[in-house]
């Protein structure tokens, strides 16, 4: 080897095996990882159908029933539904993960997982009680 | 070297956005997504627009997109990664995630900057 070889970030290419890329197709939980990981897609979703009410609101009484009729349309209740399932599986795996990512320890003994889990659970749940109500309350 | 030093604070914004976007999403979709286009629920349009007015609103409103829209595009760099494995095209990638996220933002910020 006379030349030097060239720094890359990644181990060099003659070292690693080539992995499938439908890796994620070989197990459920491959799968549901990769689902999990989708929901940013639904995320970003959630952010420019809100733009768009905002916009919508911004310009008066008429352009917003517009955007709500829009809303009705089956094509948007259709995304809106599995966005709404994607997010859900993603607010469920955060709080799973929650526990694993936060180590408490209470004389010298580790937090059980449902300690930590649980308050999330419940901020879920009164974050959810508390926008319903703002929203609807008028 | 910069791109080193960056990975820390996106990472911070990965899971600042998770934690909003877990908490506050699903109520979100489930009210504008379905409850009123269903017909479930009938929050008035004056009602919406004080609200929107409302300073407080706004920078809820500011943060919960901002950080939602970082969350998803470090998120879904990271699917392309390691589900699609197209590393040469990183470079691509990494600019149409995190540009998209920027342009979001600025877009966010400028729609709720002044409401009439």
């Amino acid at each position: 080897m006379s030349q030097t070889p060239i720094y890359t970030e990644y181990h060099p290419r003659w070292y690693r095996r080539r992995t499938s890329t439908y890796w994620w197709l070989r197990r459920p939980s491959y799968l549901a990882f990769i689902l999990r990981e989708l929901s940013s897609l639904f995320v970003a979703w959630f952010v420019i159908f809100t733009l768009l009410q905002i916009h919508a609101l911004k310009q008066g009484a008429e352009s917003y029933q517009r955007f709500v009729d829009w809303s009705k349309n089956p094509v948007v209740l259709i995304v809106n539904i599995i966005a709404l399932f994607f997010v859900v599986f993603h607010a469920i795996t955060w709080f799973k993960l929650a526990p694993q990512a936060m180590v408490v320890r209470l004389h010298g003994k580790r937090v059980p997982a449902a300690w930590i889990a649980g308050p999330n659970y419940a901020a879920w749940a009164v974050a959810s009680a508390l926008v319903a109500w703002i929203v609807l309350g008028g | 070297m910069t791109k080193k030093s960056l990975e820390p604070f996106l990472w911070t914004l990965f899971s600042a956005g998770g934690v909003l976007a877990a908490l506050l999403i699903p109520i979100h979709l489930l009210l504008f997504g379905l409850a009123v286009p269903l017909g479930w629920a009938y929050p008035s349009y004056e009602h919406l627009l004080v609200l929107l007015r409302h300073p407080v609103t706004r920078v809820y409103l500011v943060l919960l997109c901002t950080l939602a829209l970082f969350h998803g595009a470090h998120r879904f760099r990271y699917t392309l990664y390691d589900g699609l494995q197209i590393k040469h095209l990183n470079e691509v990638i990494n600019v149409l995630c995190y540009g998209g996220a920027i342009v979001g933002s600025v877009l966010t910020v400028y729609l709720l900057w002044r409401i009439p």
